[in-house]
C-alpha cells in the first residue's frame, strides 16, 4: 500500500530537523497550523516569530533577521506570499539574502475553497525574479529533504507546497533528492513528460496508462523549476523528441514555459502543456478540480498520443 | 563632536548633496535637506558604525527607509571614509553602483531600500536578531512622513510592541510635505502621536533640524524600558537654502546652474556667519 502524505508535512518536519542549527529561525503569518510550521513553534518558540496577518512585514522582518545572520525560513498560503511580492523583489532577491519562503495549499488541488485560495501563478511571478530559486516538490521526502538544503543554500528561496495528501514515490530514495537536479521517475524513449508537484502524480498514472498501448514514456519530476535542469531537458528532448509538461499552475510563466523558453532556443521540440489554461479556479474537491482543469492521467495521457503525432 | 562642531558639519553636508545632485543630474534635493541633520547627528555622535567594524555582525545598524534621500546618506557614508568623493561623483552615472536609492552595492549601506514602508520591517528583523543574540546593539532607521501612508508600516508597528523592541529606534522625518503636496492634504496622518502612542511606542518629538536637540534626544534611549522608542522629528523640507525650503515643488528637481550657484552662495555665506 503505497504511503499517502502531503508535501506541507514534509516542511514540517524539514524545521524540525533543522532544529540543532541554532540560526534557524521561523516565521509565520497566522498560518503555521496550516503550512505545518506549527510543529517547530511548539518544540522551539524562542526562534517562532508570529507576524501575525501581516504578510508583507513577514518578508521583511525575515530580510532582516537574515542579515544579521540568521536563516529565516517563512510560510504561509502561497497566494498569501504573494501580498508581499514587491517586499520579496526589492528587499529579499534584489539584497540576494538567504530568506526561504514557502506558500502552502499552491495550486487549484487546494480544492474547497476556492479561487481566491489557490495560487496559479505564483511559479511564475517568483520565477521572474534574478537571485531566487524556486521549488516545486511532489511527495513529503523530497520536500523535507530539498528543505534541509535550503538552509545551506546561497540566495532566496520559494518552495510551493500543497495541501492534500498525494503518493509518497521517494522512501528510500533520499540520495537522488538534490536542489537544481531533476530526477528520472519512470524512463522511456517515445514521449517524456516533465512534471512537478501534484502533477506528477498524474503524469506517473498517465505513464502506466499509456505504457499498457505499447508507448515508452519518460516521466521526469521537475522539482526544482529555478535554476532549471536544463541538462536533463535536453537530453530527453533529444531522446524522445516530444514533450508533455504537466503542473498544477497556470501554463502561463510556471514549468511549461520554463522548459519551452529554454528549449525553442537550442533544439525546438514538439510540446504540449498540461496545466490551468489562463482562468481561475472554483469550488470543489481536490480530484474534482484537476478534472475541471484538465491536469488529469488522461489529460497527460491524450498530450502524449497528440504530441507525438508532431514529432520530425 | 560638540554641537559646534556638528553644526559646522551640516553646513558642509548641504554643500555637497547640492553638489552631487546637480552633478548627478538627478536626486531628491529637499528630503536629503531635511533629514541631513538627523544623519548627521546618528553618523558622528550615536552610530559608532565606521569601514572597520561595518562587516562585523556586533555594532549598530542604520536603515533608511525612506530610500529616496540617499544623497543625504551617501554624504554622511563619504564623510565617514566608506568611499572617496570622487567615487560619490559618479553618482547616477552609467556602471556607477551610486545608484538613485539605497543599494548594498555601495560601501555602508545595510539594507536596499527606495520602496517606501520597507525599512521599519527590515529593522524589526534586525532588532528581534540582536534580542535573540542577547546582544546590546540598536537599530535605526529613518522614515519619511509621506511614507506613513504605507500600510506595512503599522504591520511593522504591531510587531515592534509585540516583541517590545527597546533597541529600535524609529525616526519620522516629519517635514510635512510629500511629492504632490502637503502630507495633511495628501492622505492626513494627524493625530501622529496619539497613533504612535496607541501603538504602544514611546514618543518624543524634537527640531529635527537642530543637531543639539537631536544629540540630546538619542543619549536617552531607551525611553523607556520594553517599548521601541519613535522620535518625531520636526524638520523643514529644503532646509537651510530659502528659496527651496518649504517648496513642494523641490521634492525631486534638480537645481538650474543659476540655482545652483545660488545656494551654495548661501551656504557659503552660512559658513561665513558660522566662523
Amino acid at each position: 500500500m503505497t504511503r499517502m502524505a502531503a508535501t506541507r508535512d514534509g516542511y514540517g518536519q524539514a524545521l524540525l530537523d533543522l532544529a540543532s542549527n541554532e540560526k534557524v529561525v521561523v516565521l509565520e503569518a497566522d498560518l503555521g497550523k496550516s503550512t505545518k510550521s506549527l510543529h517547530f513553534r511548539k518544540a522551539y518558540p524562542e526562534r517562532t516569530f508570529s507576524f501575525g496577518i501581516g504578510e508583507q512585514n513577514m518578508m521583511l522582518g525575515a530580510a532582516g533577521l537574515a542579515s544579521s545572520g540568521y536563516i529565516p525560513f517563512a510560510s504561509t498560503f502561497a497566494i498569501f506570499t504573494e501580498r508581499g511580492f514587491e517586499q520579496v523583489r526589492n528587499g529579499i532577491a534584489r539584497p540576494n539574502l538567504s530568506v526561504h519562503l514557502c506558500g502552502s495549499h499552491g495550486g487549484v488541488h487546494t480544492g474547497t475553497d476556492g479561487s481566491s485560495a489557490q495560487s496559479i501563478e505564483d511559479l511564475a511571478i517568483y520565477r521572474t525574479l534574478p537571485n531566487m530559486t524556486i521549488l516545486h516538490p511532489c511527495d513529503d521526502v523530497s520536500t523535507r529533504l530539498l528543505t534541509i538544503q535550503l538552509a545551506d543554500h546561497d540566495g532566496p528561496s520559494y518552495t510551493r507546497t500543497a495541501r492534500n495528501s498525494t503518493p509518497v514515490i521517494y522512501d528510500g530514495r533520499e540520495d537522488e533528492i538534490v536542489i537544481g537536479k531533476g530526477i528520472v521517475v519512470n524512463d522511456g524513449n517515445d514521449v517524456a513528460i516533465f512534471a512537478c508537484g501534484v502533477a506528477l502524480h498524474e503524469a506517473v498514472k498517465a505513464c502506466h496508462q499509456l505504457e499498457q498501448e505499447g508507448i515508452s514514456v519518460a516521466v521526469i519530476d521537475m522539482h526544482t523549476i529555478k535554476p532549471l535542469d536544463i541538462d536533463m531537458v535536453n537530453k530527453y528532448a533529444e531522446k524522445c523528441g516530444a514533450i508533455v509538461t504537466a503542473e498544477d499552475h497556470s501554463v502561463i510563466g510556471g514549468l511549461g514555459s520554463a522548459i519551452a523558453e529554454h528549449l525553442v532556443k537550442e533544439n525546438p521540440t514538439p510540446m504540449e502543456m498540461i496545466g490551468v489554461q489562463d482562468r481561475f479556479g472554483e469550488s470543489a474537491q481536490a480530484h474534482e478540480m484537476l478534472e475541471l482543469m484538465g491536469i488529469t492521467h488522461k489529460d497527460i495521457a491524450n498530450a502524449c498520443q497528440k504530441v507525438m503525432t508532431r514529432k520530425n | 563632536m560638540n554641537h559646534k562642531e556638528l553644526e559646522l558639519k551640516s553646513i558642509e553636508y548641504r554643500k555637497t548633496i547640492l553638489d552631487i545632485i546637480y552633478k548627478g543630474g538627478a536626486g531628491h534635493t529637499a528630503g536629503s535637506l531635511s533629514c541631513i541633520d538627523i544623519l548627521n547627528v546618528l553618523y558622528n555622535n550615536v552610530l559608532n558604525i565606521n569601514p572597520n567594524n561595518f562587516k562585523s555582525n556586533d555594532r549598530n545598524r542604520y536603515v533608511q527607509s525612506k530610500g529616496h534621500t540617499v544623497e543625504a546618506l551617501y554624504t554622511v557614508l563619504c564623510d565617514n571614509n566608506f568611499f572617496t568623493r570622487e567615487e560619490l561623483n559618479t553618482l547616477n552615472q552609467f556602471n556607477s553602483h551610486f545608484i538613485g536609492h539605497p543599494t548594498r552595492k555601495v560601501p555602508g549601506v545595510e539594507h536596499n531600500t527606495g520602496a517606501l514602508g520597507h525599512g521599519l520591517s527590515v529593522a524589526v528583523g534586525m532588532a528581534i536578531g540582536f534580542k535573540l543574540d542577547n546582544k546590546p546593539y540598536k537599530v535605526y532607521t529613518l522614515l519619511g512622513d509621506g511614507e506613513l501612508s504605507e500600510g506595512s508600516i503599522w504591520e511593522s508597528l504591531l510587531s515592534a510592541s509585540k516583541y517590545k523592541l527597546d533597541n529600535l529606534v524609529i525616526i519620522i522625518d516629519r517635514n510635512g510635505l510629500q511629492i504632490t503636496g502637503k502630507t495633511e492634504e495628501v492622505n492626513p496622518i494627524e493625530p501622529l502621536l496619539d497613533k504612535f502612542i496607541s501603538f504602544g511606542l514611546c514618543v518624543n518629538q524634537v527640531n529635527g533640524n537642530s543637531v543639539s536637540e537631536l544629540d540630546e534626544i538619542f543619549k536617552k534611549i531607551p525611553f523607556e524600558n520594553n517599548q521601541p522608542n519613535l522620535i518625531i522629528a520636526n524638520t523643514i523640507k529644503g532646509k537651510g537654502i530659502s528659496f527651496i525650503e518649504n517648496q513642494v515643488v523641490w521634492h525631486h528637481k534638480l537645481p538650474s546652474e543659476e540655482e545652483y550657484n545660488r545656494a551654495i552662495q548661501e551656504l557659503n555665506k552660512q559658513l561665513e556667519n558660522f566662523k
